[in-house]
C-alpha cells in the first residue's frame, strides 16, 4: 500500500543512509509503510455528510475496514477488490475509471470518506444526483464534456468485463456502434461532445434509463 | 467470490450505476430482501467459550454448517445461543474462515482431529490457504501411511482360509515369517547364496602348485568339485525362480521386476555354459559372463532390509546423486584442461593428453592422492593444490542431503516395525475394551434377570443385586436386548467364532469353567468379572458346574449336550433357572455358590440356586431340559442331581 509521494521520499532516504539492502529491500519497505494508517471522521459527521443512517454506515465501514485495514483503497487494491466481482473478465480498467471517479480530490488514494459519499450519491441521491455522478464517471478528463473517445473507452472497458467466452461472441465493432448510438441519443446539438445538460435531459427522457436509476434504491 | 469482499457487495451494485446511461434495453428487476432484518449479532458457544459474530459473517457460506439452516438444530432456546459441544481450538480456525475467507491449518493440532471438526461444519479441507497447505498436505500424507501401514500388517496377520495354494505360497515367499515352512526356504535360499558367492571368490585364489605345472587357482585344480557346487547353487537358484514365477499374483509385472531380473542375471551365464562349446572365439565371452556370477550377491536384498533401504535411498536420491556427479564432471575437465597446459612446459611429464589428466584430477579431487601422476611445474603444483581443495568442497555438498534421505526412510521403517510390534498390544487393548462392554450386558442382563426372579420370589431386599449401571449403560443394554429380542438370538462369549466351532465337549466345559469363575466372582461380589465374558452358556447348576469342572468330564447336566444342539441351530433362548428351596435366602444362597464340589451339593443346598442355561429352539421338547423329566436328545448322560431339586424349578424366561 504506498501513496505515491511516500514512495518517492522512502527511496531518496534509502539512498542517503545506505541502509539499502537489495536482498531484502522488498520485504524493509513494506513493514515501514504498513504503519500508515488512515482513520476517517467521526459517525457524526459523516451522518451529516452523507445520507445513511448510522447503523449503514458502521455496516459500509465494517466492510470497508476488512478489505483494507490501514484505511485507505489506493488503485491497486480497488481493481483487485473489484476484479474479484468479475472472474471472468477484466475488470480493471472500469475499476480504474470508478476510482477516479471515487477519488474526488485525485491524490491517488480513496479513503472512506470519499467511498461513502460516493455510495451516498449513488443509492442515496436524487435521480439528477445519480446521472450527475455517472456524468462524472464518463467523462475521463473532467472538462465537463464526454467526446467519442472517453466514451469508447468506457464502452471497451465495460465489454472487457465481460470476458471472451460471449454468446453471442463478442464482435470487433460492437463498442464503437454501441456508442454510436449512444451519441445519437444524447447529443443533442450534434456537435460530437455530449455535455451535462444534453446527458441529464436525455436520461430523463428515457424511460429505461430512468427505471434502472431507481434500482439502486434497494441496494443497501 | 471471495467472502471477504462480501461486505463490497454493495459497492460493486453501486458501481453498476455506470451501466445504465448506456444499456440500451432495460435492466432486470433487482432481488427483493423479503426479510431485510437488521444485522445482528450471534453468540455461538463452543463447549463454554463463547463467540460471536454477525448473522452475515456466518452466511456468508451458505453450503456450511453454520451458514445453513442447519445450525438451527443447535439453538439452545434458554440461552438464546447455539451451542456446538465441539473442540474451541479448532473452532477458532473455522470461525477466522468466516472472517476472513481464509481456512488455516494450525500446526499443533492433530491432522485427524483436525480433519473431523472440518467434516462436521461441513468445510472441505481443500479451501486451506497456501500458508498451510503444505504443512496440511505432509501431515495428512503420513498419516495415510500409517493407517495403510496398519491395515497391511493387518491383512498380513489375518488368516484367510480361503487362500489358495499359489496365494500361500506367494505370500510365504514374500513374509518369511508366515509359516515356518517359509522360514526354512528363506534360510535355506540364503545359505547357498552366500555359498555361491563364496565359491566365486574362493575360485580364483591360488592353491598351491600342482607338480609338474605352475600355480593354479583354485578353480582350476578342483574344477570338479566347484562345478558340482555351482551347479547344485544354481539348481537351487532356478528352482526358487520357477517356484516364485509360479505363484506371482501377475507374472508379467513380477518378470520386470528388479530381483527377478537379478536372479534371472545371476543363473544365467551357468546355463550358457553349458550350452557353449568349447570354441576358442566365443570362450573369451564366455568368461565375461561369469562376471555376472557377482549379481548373486544382490540376492541378498530380499534377506536384508538395510540392503533394501539402501538401494531405495539412491533411487529417491537420485537426483543429488546426478547433480554430484555433474559438479565432479564439470570440475574435473576443467581442472584437466589446466594440469595439462601447465604440465604441458616440462619434460617427461605423464600428462601426455587431457584425458590422461582426467585420472590425476580424480585421484587427487577425491583425496585419494596416489601419487603416479604428480605436477612438476609450479604452476602445475599451484592448480593441482586448488584441485584438491575444490574436491573436498564439491564431494561434500550433496552427501548431507542424501545421507538425510537414507536417515528419514530408515526412522521411517523403524517407526513402521515399532508400531507393528505394538500393534499387538493395541489390539489387544481394544479387544479388552470391545470384550468390557459386551460383559457389561451380559452381566447386567443376568442381573436384571435375577432382580425380575428375585421379584417373583418376593425377596426385596436383594433388589439390588448386580451394581447399578448409569443411564446411558442401562439404554445401551436395551437396545441390546432388543436386538436379540428381534432376533432371536442372544449374545454369547465374546469370540463369535468360538460358538460355531466344531462341537467338542472341550468347549463345553470351557465355557464352564469360565461360568464357574464368573459366578463364583459374581457372588464374591466383586464387581466386576475381568476374565472372559460370562456367556450365557449351558450351566445348568452350579454344583453340577463344580461337579463338571472337577471331572473334566461330561456329567452331563441334561444342558451340557447343548454345545451339539446349539452348533446346529444358532438360536438359543436364555432362561434362568430359578430352584426354589425351603428358605429362599439369597444371601446363603449365594455363599453356597461357594460350596465346593464335594460338599453335599443338593442335599446341603437348601438354598436357592439361579442358574442360567441355553436351550436350543429347535430342540422341540420342552425347552429345558433341566428339570423336565423328558431327558434331552443326545443327552450324555443322566445328571441324577437335577432331578432331586426338580420339584421348584421356575423357569423364567429372558426373552
Amino acid at each position: 500500500m504506498r501513496g505515491q509521494s511516500r514512495k518517492e521520499s522512502l527511496s531518496d532516504s534509502r539512498d542517503l543512509d545506505g541502509s539499502y539492502d537489495q536482498l531484502t529491500d522488498s520485504v524493509e519497505d513494506e513493514f515501514e509503510l504498513s504503519t500508515v494508517c488512515h482513520r476517517p471522521e467521526g459517525l457524526e459527521q459523516l451522518q451529516e455528510q452523507t445520507k445513511f443512517t448510522r447503523k449503514e454506515l458502521q455496516v459500509l465501514y465494517r466492510g470497508f475496514k476488512n478489505e483494507c485495514p490501514s484505511g485507505i483503497v489506493n488503485e491497486e487494491n480497488f481493481k483487485q477488490i473489484y476484479s474479484q466481482f468479475f472472474p471472468q473478465g477484466d475488470s480493471s480498467t472500469y475499476a480504474t475509471f470508478l476510482f477516479n471517479a471515487f477519488d474526488t480530490n485525485h491524490d491517488g488514494s480513496v479513503s472512506f470518506e470519499d467511498f461513502v459519499a460516493g455510495l451516498s450519491v449513488i443509492l442515496r441521491g436524487t435521480i439528477d444526483d445519480r446521472l450527475n455522478w455517472a456524468f462524472n464517471l464518463y467523462d475521463l478528463n473532467k472538462d465537463g464534456c464526454i467526446t467519442k473517445e472517453e466514451m469508447l473507452d468506457i464502452m471497451k472497458s465495460i465489454y472487457d468485463m465481460m470476458g471472451k467466452y460471449t454468446y453471442p461472441a463478442l464482435r470487433e465493432e460492437a463498442p464503437r456502434e454501441h456508442v454510436e448510438s449512444f451519441f445519437q441519443k444524447m447529443d443533442r446539438n450534434k456537435d460530437g461532445v455530449v455535455t451535462v445538460e444534453e446527458f441529464i435531459e436525455s436520461c430523463q427522457k428515457d424511460e429505461n434509463i430512468m427505471r434502472s436509476m431507481q434500482l439502486f434504491d434497494n441496494v443497501i | 467470490m471471495a467472502a471477504g469482499v462480501a461486505a463490497w457487495l454493495p459497492f460493486a451494485r453501486a458501481a453498476a450505476i455506470g451501466w445504465m446511461p448506456v444499456a440500451n434495453c432495460p435492466m432486470p428487476l433487482a432481488p427483493a430482501d423479503k426479510n431485510k432484518r437488521q444485522d445482528e449479532l450471534i453468540v455461538l458457544n463452543v463447549s463454554g467459550r463463547r463467540f460471536q459474530t454477525w448473522r452475515t459473517t456466518l452466511e456468508r457460506y451458505p453450503d456450511t454448517l453454520l451458514g445453513s439452516t442447519e445450525k438451527e438444530f443447535f439453538f439452545n432456546e434458554d440461552t438464546k445461543e447455539y451451542f456446538f459441544d465441539r473442540d474451541p481450538e479448532v473452532f477458532r480456525c473455522v470461525l477466522n474462515f468466516y472472517r476472513t475467507g481464509k481456512l488455516h491449518y494450525p500446526r499443533y493440532e492433530c491432522i485427524s482431529a483436525y480433519d473431523d471438526e472440518l467434516a462436521f461444519y461441513g468445510i472441505l479441507p481443500e479451501i486451506i490457504g497456501d500458508c498451510c497447505y503444505e504443512e496440511y498436505k505432509d501431515r495428512k500424507r503420513e498419516n495415510a501411511e500409517r493407517l495403510m501401514d496398519d491395515n497391511d500388517s493387518e491383512n498380513n496377520q489375518e488368516s484367510m482360509p480361503s487362500l489358495s495354494f499359489r496365494q500361500t505360497m506367494w505370500r510365504a515367499f514374500e513374509n518369511p515369517h508366515t509359516s515356518t515352512l517359509a522360514l526354512v526356504f528363506y534360510y535355506v535360499t540364503g545359505f547357498f547364496i552366500a555359498v555361491s558367492v563364496i565359491t566365486n571368490v574362493v575360485e580364483t585364489v591360488p592353491c598351491g602348485t600342482v607338480p609338474g605345472s605352475k600355480e593354479l587357482p583354485c578353480g582350476e585344480r578342483y574344477s570338479v568339485a566347484f562345478f558340482c557346487l555351482d551347479t547344485a547353487c544354481v539348481m537351487i537358484f532356478t528352482v526358487e525362480y520357477l517356484l516364485r514365477l509360479f505363484a506371482a499374483p501377475s507374472r508379467y509385472r513380477f518378470i520386470r521386476s528388479v530381483m527377478s531380473i537379478i536372479d534371472v542375471v545371476a543363473i544365467m551365464p551357468y546355463y550358457i555354459g553349458l550350452v557353449m562349446t568349447n570354441n576358442e572365439d566365443v570362450s573369451g565371452a564366455f568368461v565375461t559372463l561369469r562376471v555376472f556370477r557377482v549379481f548373486r550377491i544382490f540376492k541378498f536384498s530380499r534377506h536384508s532390509q538395510g540392503l533394501r533401504i539402501l538401494g531405495y535411498t539412491l533411487k529417491s536420491c537420485a537426483s543429488e546423486l546426478g547433480f554430484l556427479l555433474f559438479s565432479l564432471t564439470m570440475a574435473i575437465i576443467i581442472f584437466a584442461t589446466v594440469m595439462f597446459y601447465a604440465e604441458k612446459g616440462s619434460s617427461a611429464s605423464k600428462f601426455t593428453s587431457i584425458p590422461a589428466s582426467f585420472w590425476y584430477t580424480i585421484v587427487t579431487m577425491t583425496t585419494l592422492g596416489y601419487g603416479d601422476m604428480v605436477p612438476k611445474t609450479i604452476a602445475g603444483k599451484i592448480f593441482g593444490s586448488i584441485c584438491s581443495l575444490s574436491g573436498v568442497l564439491v564431494i561434500a555438498l550433496p552427501v548431507p542431503v542424501i545421507v538425510s534421505n537414507f536417515s528419514r526412510i530408515y526412522h521411517q521403517n523403524q517407526r513402521a516395525d515399532k508400531r507393528r510390534a505394538q500393534k499387538k498390544a493395541r489390539l489387544a487393548r481394544i479387544r479388552v475394551a470391545k470384550t468390557g462392554s459386551s460383559n457389561a450386558y451380559l452381566h447386567s442382563k443376568r442381573n436384571g434377570l435375577l432382580n425380575e426372579a428375585l421379584e417373583l420370589m418376593g425377596t426385596p431386599e436383594e433388589e439390588h443385586m448386580g451394581k447399578t449401571a448409569s443411564l446411558i449403560e442401562s439404554q445401551h443394554h436395551h437396545l441390546l436386548h432388543c436386538l436379540e429380542k428381534t432376533t432371536g438370538l442372544s449374545y454369547l462369549v465374546d469370540d463369535p467364532l468360538l460358538s460355531v466351532r466344531t462341537s467338542t465337549i472341550k468347549n463345553h466345559e470351557f465355557i464352564d469353567e469360565q461360568m464357574f469363575e464368573q459366578n463364583c466372582m459374581e457372588s464374591s461380589m466383586q464387581n466386576y468379572p475381568s476374565t472372559r465374558s460370562p456367556s450365557l452358556s449351558s450351566h445348568p447348576g452350579l454344583t453340577t458346574t463344580c461337579c463338571s469342572r472337577r471331572s473334566k468330564k461330561t456329567t452331563h447336566l441334561p444342558n451340557s449336550n447343548l454345545p451339539a444342539t446349539r452348533l446346529r441351530s444358532m438360536q438359543e433362548l436364555s432362561t434362568i433357572h430359578i430352584q426354589g428351596s425351603e428358605q429362599p435366602s439369597l444371601t446363603t444362597s449365594r455363599s453356597s455358590l461357594n460350596l465346593k464340589a464335594d460338599d453335599g451339593l443338593r442335599p446341603n443346598c437348601k438354598t436357592s440356586q439361579i442358574t442360567t442355561a441355553i436351550i436350543s429352539i429347535p430342540t422341540p421338547p420342552a425347552l429345558t431340559p433341566e428339570g423336565e423329566s423328558r431327558p434331552p436328545p443326545a443327552s450324555p448322560g443322566p445328571n441324577t442331581n437335577i432331578p432331586s431339586i426338580a420339584s421348584n424349578v421356575v423357569k423364567v424366561s429372558a426373552l
